[in-house]
């Protein structure tokens, strides 16, 4: 048999390309996963945190052993105007059951390759495939700039970008309003300076979003996370909103950092990373066609994210395990045909992600159209309300009230928010 | 803080040869040179005396953003060389 044949490649490390790997690999499966980093998860960067809950299904109990930072325990919004901010926060004991935790990617990626490893996995690192071969128009198989590799079923998880995908006619190319870009720094802090700061104890830890404000009337969110010692801020934008506002992603970062509420909550912290990645924007209509013969694609290469609700590496892993079931289906069956095939996308129809990215299908260009509405009307209305609360001066309530009320009227607050309410309910209630 | 400190955070092995390559015939005519403001890398820039794309590839992050702005469809873009490009140390 052919040294550099394979039942199944993997192409990519990331939490998709892993999730089918030791899938595959726990089936008794031949399976090769290969990345272009030097060490998985060095080419990668998230915000972020992982969910518990899903990602326990690949890496039972991982808590125990992988390499996370905090469990998070509040998540924050914060709504900013040019100078104020309204922050939300919802805060839930952790002891127990876990939500959600901080990695870094570099960290995280690396472990659970190993976890690939130690179920079988054939791993290759710093392998770039350039390239997919094909016989009679079908796929068979990998080029690297070292050696050919031959495979029964190839997995594309090869991130975002996914050329692979393109190469083969998966995936249209994408386009300014398919993707944001993302600029991150890890800023470092004390430890114990860090806790107080945030109000969190020893493993607890916060996860934030930021909207308005200086990314008012764009299709920009910020995002700050705690680690152990550290703290991941960051923003992402949608590449068209970019080019129309002709902004720099960094220096949009950087006008966010200055924020009188955001500040404070960085000071004297020392910048020891800074790092971009893309993100897709996630909608049904965006999605790849994930299988073909011989070949299925998932993650971010599929378009698997729901942004509305910051999941991303969830639904790559749930769509890499789903892809590894069928691909182990299709070789007990000896027939890897795109009719075969097709039980994967059955598979994600009744998952939570074609759900899912059904319902937001035209969410954010529903938030697009609606963007000042959302960053900047809200947050003003509710710092006005606020501020007409708590300032003890010399005017009666009555008139007090009266003149918010007043303000919410003309502003257009209600006749703007009846499109979002009806798109919601319609949301929710079509079956 | 401006780019070139936070670039300097980074760790690059730097490639020979460039992975990233435009026709600067192209970019002459192009009005936008969206690449110049929406990199976050801030890899290209124009330079004027020379009429050329100044891109500093060793910078760049492997986003795949400029590939995707550009309106002319002129940037050549493919991952850097194994062992090559940027490592995120955290990410
Ligand atoms: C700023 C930001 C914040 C985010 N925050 C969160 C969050 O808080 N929670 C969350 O769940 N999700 C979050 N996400 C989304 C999440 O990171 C992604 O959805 C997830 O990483 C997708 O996993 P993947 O395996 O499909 O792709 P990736 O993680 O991108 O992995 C792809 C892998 O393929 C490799 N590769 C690519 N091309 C090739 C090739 N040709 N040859 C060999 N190897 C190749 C790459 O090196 C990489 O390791 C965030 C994303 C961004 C950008
Ligand atoms: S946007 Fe494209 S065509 Fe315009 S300057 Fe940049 S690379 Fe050249
Ligand atoms: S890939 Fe990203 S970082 Fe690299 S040059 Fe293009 S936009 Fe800049």
């Amino acid at each position: 048999m052919n040294t550099n044949k394979v039942d199944v490649i993997v192409v990519g490390a990331g939490p998709s390309g892993v999730s089918a790997a030791i899938t595959i690999a726990k089936s008794g499966k031949k399976v090769l996963i290969v990345d272009r980093s030097d060490a998985a998860g060095e080419k990668n960067m998230f915000g972020g945190a992982i969910y518990a809950k899903q990602t326990a299904e690949i890496f039972p109990e991982f808590w125990n052993s992988a390499p996370i930072e905090r469990a998070i325990t509040e998540q924050r919004i914060y709504m900013l105007t040019d100078a104020d901010s309204t922050l939300l926060s919802y805060r839930y004991a952790s002891k127990g059951s876990y939500k959600a935790f901080s990695v870094f990617r570099s960290k995280w990626d690396k472990w659970c390759i190993e976890q690939a490893v130690k179920a079988g996995a054939y791993y290759a690192p710093k392998t770039i495939v350039r390239e997919l071969i094909l016989e009679n128009g079908h796929v068979t198989g990998i080029k690297t700039d070292l050696e050919d590799f031959h495979a029964d079923i190839i997995i594309l998880a090869d991130g975002v970008n996914s050329l692979l995908a393109s190469s083969i006619g998966l995936k249209k190319e994408l386009k300014d309003s398919d993707v944001t870009v993302n600029v991150k720094e890890v800023l470092q802090l004390p430890k114990e300076r860090l806790q107080d700061r945030f109000n969190i104890d020893d493993e607890d830890g916060v996860a934030a979003k930021i909207m308005g404000g200086p990314l008012k009337n764009m299709f920009a969110m910020g995002f700050l996370y705690t680690n152990k010692d550290t703290i991941s801020i960051g923003v992402g934008v949608s590449l068209d909103e970019l080019k129309k506002n002709c902004i720099k992603p960094y220096e949009l970062l950087e006008e966010m950092k200055e924020h009188p509420s955001i500040a404070p909550l960085i000071k004297d912290a020392k910048i020891i990373e800074y790092s971009s990645h893309m993100l897709p924007e996630g909608s049904f209509d965006n999605i790849a066609k994930v299988y073909d013969n011989r070949v299925m694609v998932a993650g971010d290469a599929a378009g698997f994210v729901d942004n509305m609700h910051f999941e991303g590496t969830n639904l790559a892993m749930l769509s890499g395990k789903l892809a590894g079931e069928t691909a182990v289906f299709a070789i007990d069956r000896g027939d890897f045909s795109a009719s075969t095939l097709s039980m994967y996308y059955k598979k994600l129809e009744k998952s939570i992600i074609i759900k899912d990215l059904k319902t937001h299908n035209n969410t954010i260009a529903t938030l697009k159209n609606n963007i000042e509405t959302i960053t900047s009307l809200y947050p003003e209305l509710a710092c006005e309300f606020f501020e007409t609360l708590t300032a003890a001066d010399e005017i009666p309530k009555k008139d007090k009230y009266k003149k918010f009320l007043l303000k919410v009227i003309k502003s257009g607050c209600i006749r703007k928010t009846i499109p979002l309410g009806v798109f919601a309910m319609e949301k929710c209630l079509k079956r | 803080m401006n780019i070139n400190d936070k670039l300097a955070t980074l760790k690059y092995n730097k490639d020979k040869e460039s992975h990233l390559s435009v026709n600067n015939d192209i970019c002459i005519n192009c009005k936008e040179k969206y690449c110049t403001f929406i990199c976050p890398a801030n890899v290209y820039e124009w330079n004027t005396n020379k009429c050329e794309l100044t891109i500093r590839y060793e910078n760049c992050l492997e986003c795949g953003a400029c590939k995707i702005a550009c309106s002319k469809k002129n940037i050549n873009w493919k991952y850097p060389n194994a062992e090559h490009g940027v490592k995120f140390k955290n990410g």
